[in-house]
């Protein structure tokens, strides 16, 4: 099965990469979950959890706020002006 | 010991000392390079994903947005100074002032009024002995830049930007830097902010690639007013990391041929304190020579 290549990314670094099976982000839109062969998308973050599902079902969560959100090709990647891993 | 010799070893201890601290600030400045570039590098991925959203945008959507609008008439241009807080770094700050009067006089020939924003306590010092006004200034931290300093900075020259030019806004925006080439060569570099061209990002897309058909959420004109400050935000965040690495090459450089030169002086005094100290040994022996000569010869007349 296609996965995702996540890429969350702070201003100052690169927070985290890699292979995942879903994304769950919260846009100002409201939560958004994403998985393999999303259409393309550029989204506005709002304020909350990102939640990253790993293959092996484990998942990661990262808190981001004030960025935006883009995925193509199964490449999704969170770009926030402060972002960390809980 | 005689006055000459006195004079040298005085010189030689002198020289010792400025040599050993030039020789810290290098080793300190080396060892800050290294982080610096970290730094630079640890900050690309999101520029570098902020570039390529909003060239995504701007294919996609025809919008007109006020940072991308060329204005009618530009009255009225902000230049943006980045220089360092310290100096003992060679032309590090004065390449850029030096750079930005050009820039000034070129705008100045095409009729438009400069205004000027300051990074940096050299370029603070700089305007402040001509008498010259700067609109905003900030000092400190020029070596370790944070982003919150790059968020103001963006804040600031964004407002003005969509100020009217009555109201003392100013039409567009230059910023002036240095950018880190290697570890012996910055040089000083001038990039038009705004209006924005997007073409000119870190890493431009290559020419054959195509940029999908991107769904916007909320909307694109709600996506374009949040990604164009963040973009700026990192333009002038990554000129500032560039100009903090050239910061710690130029000083390393600078106190590297400062410590060399420190070692010839010490060398050339030491060489000319041996010859005085020879010649006054030689001096001290013709004279007991010749003294106990003379008293010999008064011996023999007796």
């Amino acid at each position: 099965m296609a996965t995702l290549r996540v890429e969350l990314v702070a201003a100052d670094q690169a927070v985290w990469t890699g292979e995942a099976k879903m994304v769950i982000a919260k846009t100002v839109e409201g939560e958004i979950g994403l998985l393999p062969g999303h259409e393309p998308m550029l989204a506005i973050l709002g304020a909350g959890e990102v939640r990253i599902t790993l293959e092996d079902g484990n998942v990661i969560k990262a808190n981001a706020e004030d960025g935006f959100l883009s995925v193509e090709n199964n490449v999704v990647t969170v770009v926030a002006r402060n972002a960390a891993l809980v | 010991m005689g006055a000459q010799l006195r004079v040298y070893r005085q010189k030689i201890k002198s020289a010792q000392t400025t040599k050993k601290i030039t020789r810290a600030m290098e080793l300190i400045s080396a060892s800050r390079i290294y982080k610096a570039q970290q730094r630079v590098a640890a900050s690309t991925p999101y520029s570098r994903a902020v570039t390529r959203a909003v060239s995504a945008v701007a294919t996609f959507s025809n919008v007109d947005h006020p940072l991308t609008t060329e204005p009618a008439r530009i009255d009225r241009a902000a230049v943006v100074i980045f220089t360092s807080d310290r100096g003992l770094a060679g032309a590090f700050s004065s390449n850029v002032l030096k750079e930005a009067d050009q820039l000034a006089n070129l705008l100045k020939e095409q009729g438009k009024e400069v205004v000027y924003y300051l990074v940096g306590r050299k370029a603070v010092a700089y305007f402040g002995f001509r008498r010259r006004e700067a609109v905003r200034s900030w000092i400190g931290g020029t070596d370790l830049p944070q982003f919150a300093t790059a968020k103001e900075i963006a804040d600031a020259v964004v407002g003005s930007f969509n100020t009217d030019y009555a109201d003392g806004g100013v039409d567009e925006i230059h910023l002036v830097s240095n950018r880190f080439v290697s570890m012996i060569a910055q040089v000083p570099e001038v990039v038009r902010l705004l209006p924005l061209e997007v073409v000119e990002g870190t890493e431009a897309p290559e020419a054959g690639e195509v940029y999908p058909l991107y769904e916007f959420e909320p909307d694109v004109n709600k996506v374009l007013d949040a990604l164009l400050p963040v973009y700026i935000e990192s333009r002038i965040f990554n000129a500032m990391l560039q100009s903090a690495a050239s910061e710690h090459a130029a000083r390393q450089k600078a106190m590297k041929s400062a410590t060399d030169n420190a070692e010839k002086l010490i060398k050339n005094y030491t060489r000319l304190s041996n010859s005085a100290r020879q010649s006054e040994i030689t001096q001290q022996i013709s004279e007991i020579v010749g003294g106990a000569d003379a008293l010999s010869t008064t011996g023999d007349e007796d």
